[in-house]
């Protein structure tokens, strides 16, 4: 591919705007939920976050694939994204890390992509009009009639509902030992989990189970877990009745919890509030959190698209009684998006952005501490 | 928590003038400072000694101390005013210095004055080599090795520690001054040797090198709540080993991965606690081993600094103004971010366009310095461009640096295989300098590999690649059968301008532009909004760039572009902001939508606050053109306003008018009449006004005719030249000959001038405005030194001193007539010489000039916002009693008015010859200071004196003073000399000049010239390096080579002692010193004066 001579592409919306650009990646067509990033690093760990599945991801920051990839920063197993929109892709790796260039990565693992359109131009499109579906039609699709393209943005899978853990969970269980001497067991549900978080939690000697989303409580129950731990994942958390359910048997367990992101949004579902749509999302590095407890504000690393629906304020008794208290505990302040739980009654947090970050600050890392610090305070009458 | 209630008055303290190093960045922050500060209801007190800031401006402050940042001075100011606290962080490192020292001496306790936004233990963490090194190796960062060393002897023992190459950093000193790059012991010595005397601690860091690594900064914020944000980061393009400040840099940084730069700004973060920096902004730079990523923390500044400036324009994240309300109780959650509005100040900006930097130099103004970039900041100003990549972002500012050839040339190209050539040009990107950048693109034009580009310039590969395309587009423009939509399309895009694309396609620049707006291609705007498009951004702060969507709203209101003067030069500076930056004030206020057109990251007029829109955009015809064109499909457009921002708009004016766009104010036709030397001469002619003798020459052999025919001395200079570019006074024809033969761009087109030179002439500055009908003089303004002393770098005092009232109603006739005579519309500015009781006319310039804020602030008339409302059809009589005084002008001030003295500062201590060696510091016809301070008192010694203290030459009140005049002075020092010996000096001469002393029954010691001195004697270097004398008087003679005090001038300027290089300076000097005896200085707040 080159600036001179490029293989033609088209960005269509399902509102029928279209962009027109140059193939990027492998050509082909694609479609999926348009949704922008903000991060201005961090390319590598989007890609391979698999929150970003079903997603068609636009990239705001102009220039890609700068650093290339490497063998360390990937956040999965793969490249998660349905579609990827960039400005300006980089022929060029520099980086010592690097070991490939970002588009053979790209075409290795079959991501359609599309370079050299308007992104701050349609970045503003999706802001004001809300993420919606879109396609990526490359090589001999980009010269399909407009009618076809939209007709096939229209039928694509629409993000509300859907329900895709199951397409990103891990098939088999495995552990991630602990870091030092081992202070505790927890067990983690994978709805689409990144790396950077059972390293986190191994770090803090936390010897991490990874279960397949599907894992019925009774096994859970049966580790003897210090703790559990739902990570974060794509799709509607409307569409996960059975997460919801096994972080109930988990509550009443006594046992820890801790969410980040879709487990946050499966927490807040778990004590009864409901979850929404955001109109275009929070996703990039740049997000800032207040932790209402301590004043301070966190500059987070966010992707998410739904939220939860909890009052903002004293704490409230949740909808479902059984379980006490709960609080809203950090809060976006760019918008007052419900951006943390606390209960006061169980053992039991969660956070809608990243502590984890990869890609992004670490201002939140010390949450890994308190989910420990919480399984160190457990009584012992409500252990195993 | 929100603001303090217990603070009710704050002092801020500026950075006086604009030296390398430190320049109009911090009138921008200081005015964003000062706004914020009177907002919130607080009564502000600054001092800043420079007249041409916006910050001293009247109305930014409850009292504008204009007087010199000095501990003394700021104490009697402290004393009256009574100040709560005292914010240093806003006036770079001249105010951090400054507070420091109030600090020490116990007079902040002393008067009970809180420091705000600083903790001294804080700053001393920060600064302070040694403390800074255990600070970042306690939260586990890396620092170089190093040595710290308070004496020659710990230098070597150092050096024979680390090995060379060795980085020499003095301590608690400003733009790197004093540091530099060690190969050798000799090196060492004399680096390491000033920097002990320049550090105010006397103390130098010795640092392995780090040469060739990637540079980065981090921009900090931090709140009492312990919050801390990180605004910006900037990668250097040129590796470690050139300054920052005089380094192309990047924003955001581009080259890192998400773990490198979270690395970073975790060290970043942890560092600025440990330092403890109590609120505020602060700037960390790092270096990146590229083969390893090793990460090292080279130095904080624990201020806001010239970066934070740039780091502000190129965010859209105000640090200064933020800062500012950090320090007087908000946290970062409560400020609410002004472009968005609705989202607060506590985040990181997220940039979805790359902002580049690139600093301009001003080496031809000092032909015998060393142009190699090292760790001393030798730049004088710098240009910003924004673009949607990193390419079309670097073109524009290459265009905006408005130099010649600053733009690539794509079409050159070498023969890499003559292994001659490859050397030459290896060579040359292996050194830094100014140019580099053009050789990195013609090694890669020429086929070098962008892996032995890199091994010698150790410029990253990505932004050689990034050149490589560029170059590859315009190689695919100029090698295409037809210029197709499609590639047009592409070269914009790529960023190139319609002169390259014509120069590739040998076509007309007009016609290339014809074409392309047949043909539709043209750029949108988008808007720096802090967010990357996230939130709506309610601030139009733009820039071009060829994509689909603009983000131009429309509007109703008629508007007006304002037209700014670009990167700080020597000869053009923040004098020209200042006028830019009243006239959007005063259109403003008469209702007109006001739009600002500039590139420079420095200034107020950039300020998105400023005016209603901004455009961040080089000021050439073609960018220009098209913010006009995108102004005008967005409402009424009232015209361009070219007359107040120096020399830059004004040379675009015919070419605007040309295109159909109307110029407000001063029309072309006006510009020509003033600056074409035939045509003035008619004006002067019909007006009964008399210029020096003078002709015109293409070649020496006419030169020399004309200067027979003149008479000799003559001055001679390149024609159209701003600043005194290239002037020189030549005394006979072998001179003469020397200097056609090195002025390079002598042609019939640049034809150069020759005039009489007016020896012993007082030379007379005048600024006044003309409406068509009405002549107002704003101030008349006499220099002290004699004509041929450039008037940049003269000292002027205002109101003239020696003057009668016959000669000033002759240069009101004579302003007069040339007003009416060239017909300009708002500003004029006319330079006068009075030699032997006539009065020539030295030239005129149709614009805001150098003078008007100085005039301004000494008259209390504000003549641009005058001249902005002339522009758009007012008259002078319609503005008396608002702006212009009800009756009266800037010529008839009253005795009891007080006097305003301007005084120059001058850089030569920033640069140094190839072999080390101070550049001479005598001034000549050619401008070579780089900013200006003002004394304003009720005479003139008491005015001089802090004029001198202003510009940072002590006078001293008792002690040794040497002279040396030559032969044609020395009857006019007789005077001065006996004056200092009865005030209780002791003179020290040279053998020629103490006997001319001695006859007069002057009683003055003798030495030795170094030349002279034997074995053992001490001679006049040997005396100034040991700071013998706390004032030097050279004053070299007229004919005579001047090599002859260079010696001396050059001891005496590395050494920082005051220097004197004129007979009416020092006279100037004996009065001010005389007033110094007697008296402390006092101060007055310019709204007292008023």
């Amino acid at each position: 591919m080159s600036l001179l001579s490029p293989t033609p592409a088209v960005l269509v919306l399902e509102d029928g705007r279209a962009f027109r650009g140059r193939a990027y990646g492998s050509t082909g067509r694609t479609v999926g939920e348009a949704v922008f990033t903000t991060g201005m690093t961090g390319y590598q760990e989007t890609l391979t976050d698999p929150s970003f599945h079903g997603q068609i991801v636009v990239q705001t920051a102009p220039h890609i694939g700068n650093t290339g990839v490497n063998d360390e920063d990937d956040e999965s197993g793969g490249y998660w994204v349905s579609g990827y929109v960039v400005r300006d892709p980089s022929r060029r790796v520099s980086n010592w890390r690097a070991t490939e260039g970002l588009e053979e990565r790209l075409i290795r693992h079959g991501i359609v992509g599309i370079s050299g359109i308007d992104t701050r131009a349609l970045t503003r499109h999706l802001r004001d009009r809300g993420a919606m579906r879109a396609g990526i039609f490359s090589g001999d699709d980009a010269a399909l009639g407009t009618d076809a393209q939209i007709e096939a943005v229209r039928s694509a899978r629409p993000m509300a509902g859907a329900r895709l853990v199951d397409e990103v969970t891990t098939g088999q269980p495995y552990t991630v030992e602990a870091v030092g001497e081992k202070r505790f067991t927890v067990v983690a549900y994978d709805l689409g989990i990144k790396s950077a978080t059972p390293e986190q939690l191994a770090a803090r000697g936390i010897e991490v189970r990874v279960v397949p989303a599907g894992t019925p409580f009774a096994e859970v129950s049966a580790l003897k877990p210090d703790g559990v731990f739902f990570s974060n994942g794509p799709g509607d958390p409307a569409a996960a009745d059975h997460e919801v359910e096994v972080i109930r048997r988990v509550l009443r367990a006594g046992i820890p919890f801790f969410g980040i992101c879709f487990g946050n949004q499966l927490l807040g579902r778990a004590l009864g509030f409901g979850t929404y749509k955001l109109t275009f999302g929070h996703r990039g590095a740049n997000q800032p959190v207040l932790d209402v407890a301590s004043g301070a504000v966190e500059i987070t690393s966010q992707n998410h698209g739904f939220a939860v629906e909890a009052p903002i304020g004293d704490p409230v008794t949740a909808p479902q009684e059984e379980f006490g208290r709960v609080e809203v505990s950090h809060i976006g302040l760019n918008d007052r998006v419900v951006e943390g739980l606390r209960c006061l009654d169980v053992p039991a947090f969660s956070v809608q952005f990243h502590p984890e970050s990869a890609a992004g600050p670490h201002d939140s890392r010390g949450l890994f501490d308190r989910f420990a610090d919480m399984m160190a305070d457990r009584p012992a009458s409500t252990r195993a | 928590m929100p603001i303090r209630d217990d603070l009710h008055s704050v002092l801020v303290i500026g950075s006086g003038p604009i030296v390398i190093g430190q320049a109009c960045e911090f009138d921008y922050s200081g005015t964003q400072a000062c706004r914020v500060l009177r907002s919130e209801g607080l009564r502000v007190i600054l001092v800043n000694s420079n007249p041409a800031t916006i910050m001293t401006d009247p109305e930014m402050a409850d009292a504008t101390y204009v007087e010199p940042i000095d501990p003394d001075v700021i104490e009697s100011i402290i004393a009256k005013e009574r100040p709560d606290a005292l914010l240093p962080t806003l006036g770079g490192q001249t105010a951090l210095n400054a507070a420091i020292a109030l600090h020490e001496s116990g007079v902040l306790e002393k008067y009970d004055v809180e420091l705000i936004g600083a903790d001294v233990d804080a700053i001393q963490r920060g600064e302070d080599r040694q403390k800074f090194k255990e600070v970042v190796e306690s939260v586990g960062g890396e620092s170089a090795r190093s040595v710290i060393c308070h004496s020659m002897d710990d230098v070597l023992t150092g050096a024979a520690e680390l090995g060379y190459p060795l980085v020499v950093r003095p301590s608690f000193t400003m733009g790197g001054l004093g540091s530099g790059l060690a190969y050798d012991e000799a090196d060492l010595r004399r680096i390491a040797g000033d920097g002990l005397h320049d550090s105010i601690t006397n103390e130098v860091l010795l640092e392995e090198s780090i040469l060739g690594w990637k540079e980065y900064e981090l921009e900090l914020m931090r709140d009492h709540a312990d919050n801390v944000v990180v605004i910006c980061s900037i990668e250097n393009v040129d590796p470690v080993g050139v300054h920052t400040g005089d380094s192309i840099t990047v924003a955001p940084s581009l080259t890192l991965t998400d773990r490198e730069y979270q690395r970073m700004r975790d060290i970043g973060i942890a560092v600025i606690r440990e330092v403890g920096v109590d609120t505020g902004g602060c700037n960390i730079q790092y270096a990146v081993d590229p083969k390893t990523g090793r990460i090292i923390v080279i130095e904080m500044n624990p201020r806001v600094s010239r970066s934070s400036a740039l780091a502000s324009k190129a965010t859209g994240f105000p640090i200064a103004k933020i800062a500012a309300k950090l320090a007087i109780g908000y946290s970062l959650d409560e400020i609410p971010n002004d472009i968005t509005e609705v989202t607060p100040a506590s985040f990181e900006p997220a940039l979805d366009y790359v902002a580049v930097k690139i600093p301009r130099f001003a080496f031809e103004k000092f032909p015998a310095a060393d142009p190699t970039l090292t760790t001393t900041m030798k730049s004088v100003g710098e240009v910003m461009a924004l673009g949607r990549n990193f390419g079309s972002a670097l073109l524009k500012a290459m265009r905006s640096l408005e130099q010649s050839a600053s733009e690539f040339d794509f079409s050159t190209r070498v023969d890499l295989t003559d292994p001659t050539v490859r050397a030459d040009v290896t060579a040359k990107l292996a050194h830094p300098t100014a140019d580099r950048i053009h050789t990195v693109r013609l090694a890669l034009a020429s086929g070098m590999p962008i892996d032995d580009v890199f091994a010698a310039s150790w410029i990253d590969p990505w932004y050689l690649d990034q050149i490589l395309q560029l170059q590859e587009v315009a190689d695919a423009v100029a090698g295409a059968d037809a210029l197709s939509r499609g590639l047009l399309v592409l070269a914009k895009e790529t960023g190139l301008s319609d002169h390259q694309i014509a120069q590739l396609r040998s076509m007309d620049e007009q016609v290339l532009r014809g074409v392309r707006h047949a043909l539709g291609v043209r750029p949108v705007y988008k808007t720096v909004d802090t967010c990357a498009g996230e939130f709506a951004a309610r601030t139009p702060y733009h820039y071009s760039t060829y994509e689909d969507e603009s983000e131009v709203l429309p509007r109703e209101r008629e508007a007006v572009i304002i037209l700014g003067s670009g990167p700080n030069r020597i000869g053009q500076g923040i004098e020209f902001d200042y006028s830019c930056v009243h006239a959007t004030m005063a259109l403003s206020d008469a209702g007109y939508e006001t739009v600002m057109v500039n590139c420079n990251p420095e200034t107020v007029s950039t300020d998105y606050d400023t005016a209603d829109r901004l455009y961040f955009e080089p000021l050439t015809f073609e960018d220009v053109m098209e913010v006009y064109a995108a102004e005008s499909a967005a409402g009424p457009v009232a015209g361009v306003v070219c007359t107040l921002g120096g020399q830059t708009p004004l040379g675009l004016a015919a070419d605007l008018k040309a295109a159909g766009v109307t110029v407000l104010g001063t029309q072309p036709e006006a510009i020509d009449l003033a600056e074409d030397r035939g045509e003035f001469g008619q004006v002067l002619a019909t007006a009964g006004l008399q210029a020096p003798h003078h002709g015109t020459a293409t070649t020496f052999d006419e030169a020399v005719v004309i200067a027979e025919r003149i008479g000799y001395p003559v001055l001679v200079r390149p024609s159209y030249v701003l600043g005194g570019r290239g002037m020189q006074i030549v005394y006979d024809a072998h001179q003469l000959m020397g200097y056609m033969e090195s002025a390079t761009e002598v042609s019939t087109d640049r034809p150069v001038l020759v005039d009489r030179f007016l020896e012993d002439a007082i030379e007379i500055d005048v600024d006044a405005l003309y409406d068509g009908e009405e002549v107002f003089v704003g101030g008349i303004m006499e220099h002290i030194e004699e004509a041929g002393i450039h008037s940049g770098d003269s000292a002027c005092v205002l109101p003239p001193l020696t003057l009668g009232e016959a000669v000033l109603e002759r240069v009101r006739e004579g302003t007069a007539a040339i007003a009416e005579g060239t017909g300009v519309r708002g500003l004029l500015n006319i330079q006068f010489a009075l030699a032997a009781d006539v009065l020539y006319v030295i030239e005129a310039n149709p614009r805001a000039s150098r003078t008007v804020p100085f005039v301004s602030k000494g008259t209390g008339t504000q003549l641009a916002k005058a001249a902005a409302l002339l522009a758009v059809g007012r008259t002078i009589a319609g503005l008396r009693g608002s702006v212009l005084p009800d009756s009266g002008d800037g010529s008839r001030l009253s005795l009891d008015h007080p006097i305003a003295v301007k005084e120059a500062v001058l850089p030569f201590r920033r640069f140094r010859t190839v072999d080390g060696k101070s550049v001479d510091s005598i001034l000549g016809p050619e401008m070579r200071s780089t900013g200006e301070v003002m004394g304003i008192d009720r005479d003139f010694p008491r005015a001089f004196a802090k004029a001198m203290l202003g510009a940072s030459t002590s006078l001293p009140t008792s002690g040794t003073v040497f002279v040396s005049v030559a032969d044609r002075d020395k009857r006019a020092l007789v005077l001065p000399v006996k004056l200092l010996t009865d005030m209780g000096f002791t003179i020290v001469a040279t053998a020629g000049t103490a006997a001319v002393l001695s006859r007069y029954g002057i009683a003055a010691q003798t030495i030795a010239k170094h030349f002279e001195a034997s074995e053992g004697e001490k001679s006049v270097l040997d005396r100034i390096v040991e700071r013998g004398f706390d004032l030097v008087v050279n004053v070299p003679g007229g004919r005579q080579e001047r090599a002859d005090g260079y010696e001396i001038r050059a001891a005496a300027t590395v050494s920082n002692v005051p220097l004197l290089t004129t007979v009416d300076a020092l006279s100037a000097a004996v009065s001010a010193i005389e007033s110094l005896q007697t008296e402390s200085m006092d101060v007055r707040a310019l709204q007292e004066w008023a």
